[in-house]
């Protein structure tokens, strides 16, 4: 079962390889995010080098799935044939204390025209995708 | 003040337009468009089109600078020029590379146009249309956000909650936009008027962004035709002068996946010091503003950011009353704007900037010296142009 309604364009590793370790770990319900080997810093979205140090050395951590609601949205109008008879849904930006306040996005889970506030805390709820061409993972939220 | 400006050294000399075309209307193709616009200018500046030597554009615009060239028989091309990325936020970074272009003798009648036919091309609020996804999008496209609206409708809900800026605040931008392009017979919503009703009853887009809050979708082309304030004196009797223009982002403004360093944020707040510095002015001599409204929390940042209002009296500065031209304190987007007049992708902000120095305004703001017109708010990399007339040169 998933939030949104199927249809929707399947995320796939970048080609050249970046954060093939992203979508490894959420197919094994692991949150992961880059971590500098030598300056210690969390970076997100993903790239090839740390921005604080500019060390080549990343590796990629898993951190604890919660955070907290940093922002949301909710989509009415549908830009995709698949949300057409998909109606409202909610979007939630999530920050990670545990991980230098990095922010990531999902869909929160339950009633899409719930009251969502602002600094409440979350938990990520993996949603699997096991019939696609690519099996993927995606990470949605629910309140704590 | 450095030396290495382009203040005084350049002028626009002339300003045009295609007809503008509800989405998917235009008759022509968008090639065709961006001819007749560059027409427009030069007939406007009162020059040959063919003595054009240099093309600017941005957002990786599909007219290319040796076919227009060619088109026109231009008998030497002597300056191209890109400005990457961040969409509608290189409309007066185009401006501003065109001047340093004139500037530094690389050409001597440099153009810069937009072309955006999203009939032709496809409209930029449609998400993709393919079965998979990778990179950036990856992150939020499987999760509903894809297009401009929903990336920029999370910035706001962050905005409003942080500093209480009010639904109203938001209402006043869009009412006054619309009640510009009234008078303005360039304007694809001239005969619809706005009122608080109606945009209280439309309908949700993607909270907290109404139907008035969100930018147009539309066909059309603009041009705005820089030369040396020497030479344009000699062509035209109304050079209006770029006093400064500006462009980039802050630290990681460019960061994925709504990661920038400082989140709720224009994109201006490092642009800005720069521009007033080499413009010579400062917000309180800015007589009429133009603040790219791909959605309106974004205006409510950019004027923030612009030191036109602050965070704590933005509620109550940014009224109907005070945003309308000729009798509000801070007239705003007085062609109507990229809500009301059309979506030519911020240069049409440009040209309006522009008009106001020259007098030629659909809603003029008598004695307009200085006006500013930004581009882009809360993309990776943003840009604003400051106009004056002579006098404002010093």
């Amino acid at each position: 079962m998933s939030y949104l309604a199927k249809g929707l364009p399947a995320p796939v590793p970048a080609p050249d390889g970046l954060d093939a370790p992203y979508w490894e770990g959420t197919r094994q319900h692991e949150l992961r995010v880059q971590r500098c080997d030598d300056c210690g810093q969390h970076q997100w979205g993903p790239e090839w080098m740390c921005h604080g140090c500019h060390s080549f050395d990343l590796s990629w951590v898993a951190i604890e799935g919660t955070g907290r609601i940093y922002s949301w949205e909710r989509p009415y109008h549908p830009v995709h044939p698949a949300l057409t008879d998909q109606g409202p849904y909610l979007v939630v930006l999530v920050e990670f204390p545990q991980a230098d306040n990095l922010r990531m996005l999902g869909n929160m889970i339950g009633d899409p025209l719930q009251d969502v506030i602002i600094g409440s805390e979350v938990e990520a709820v993996f949603e699997d995708h096991d019939d696609a061409e690519v099996p993927y993972t995606l990470v949605q939220w629910r309140c704590v | 003040m450095s030396e290495l400006t382009i203040k005084g050294k350049v002028a626009v000399v002339g300003v045009g337009e295609s007809t503008y075309y509800k989405r998917a209307q235009s008759p022509e193709p968008e090639f065709t468009l961006v001819l007749r616009a560059i027409l427009a200018a030069a007939a406007d500046a009162g020059i040959d089109a063919k003595s054009i030597d240099g093309f600017c554009s941005y957002s990786n615009d599909r007219n290319l600078p040796a076919r227009l060239a060619n088109a026109l028989g231009s008998p030497e091309l002597r300056f191209s020029n890109m400005q990457w990325g961040s969409g509608g936020g290189g409309a007066a970074a185009a401006i501003g590379n065109a001047a340093a272009a004139v500037t530094a003798g690389y050409a001597d009648c440099v153009v810069a146009f937009r072309g955006l036919a999203q009939g032709q091309f496809g409209r930029f609020g449609a998400g993709p249309r393919r079965a998979t996804i990778s990179g950036q999008g990856a992150y939020t496209v499987p999760y509903g956000v894809m297009s401009p609206a929903q990336t920029y409708a999370m910035r706001t809900t962050r905005l409003m909650h942080d500093h209480d800026i009010d639904r109203s605040t938001l209402r006043a931008i869009s009412m006054a936009a619309y009640h510009h392009a009234q008078n303005n017979p360039r304007a694809v919503m001239q005969g619809r008027p706005l009122d608080a009703e109606t945009y209280d009853a439309s309908r949700w887009i993607v909270e907290p962004f109404r139907l008035y809050d969100v930018c147009l979708e539309n066909d059309g082309a603009a041009a705005v035709i820089v030369m040396s304030a020497e030479r344009a004196r000699d062509v035209t009797d109304r050079p209006v002068y770029p006093l400064a223009v500006q462009q980039g982002g802050g630290h990681r403004s460019g960061a994925g996946v709504h990661n920038q360093t400082d989140y709720v944020t224009s994109s201006f707040k490092t642009v800005v010091p720069h521009l007033y510095a080499q413009a010579g002015v400062g917000p309180a001599d800015v007589d009429v503003v133009q603040s790219y409204e791909n959605f309106t929390g974004g205006v409510v940042m950019s004027l923030i950011e612009h030191g036109l209002c602050t965070y704590e009296n933005a509620n109550e500065v940014l009224t109907f009353d005070n945003l309308v031209a000729p009798t509000g304190s801070l007239p705003l987007n007085t062609s109507g704007g990229n809500l009301a007049e059309c979506y030519m992708h911020g240069l049409g902000l440009q040209i309006e900037a522009i008009r106001q120095i020259r007098g030629d305004s659909p809603n003029p703001v008598a004695g307009a010296k200085v006006s500013l017109a930004n581009a882009g708010p809360m993309v990776e990399v943003v840009s604003t142009a400051i106009y004056g007339t002579e006098e404002a040169l010093g």
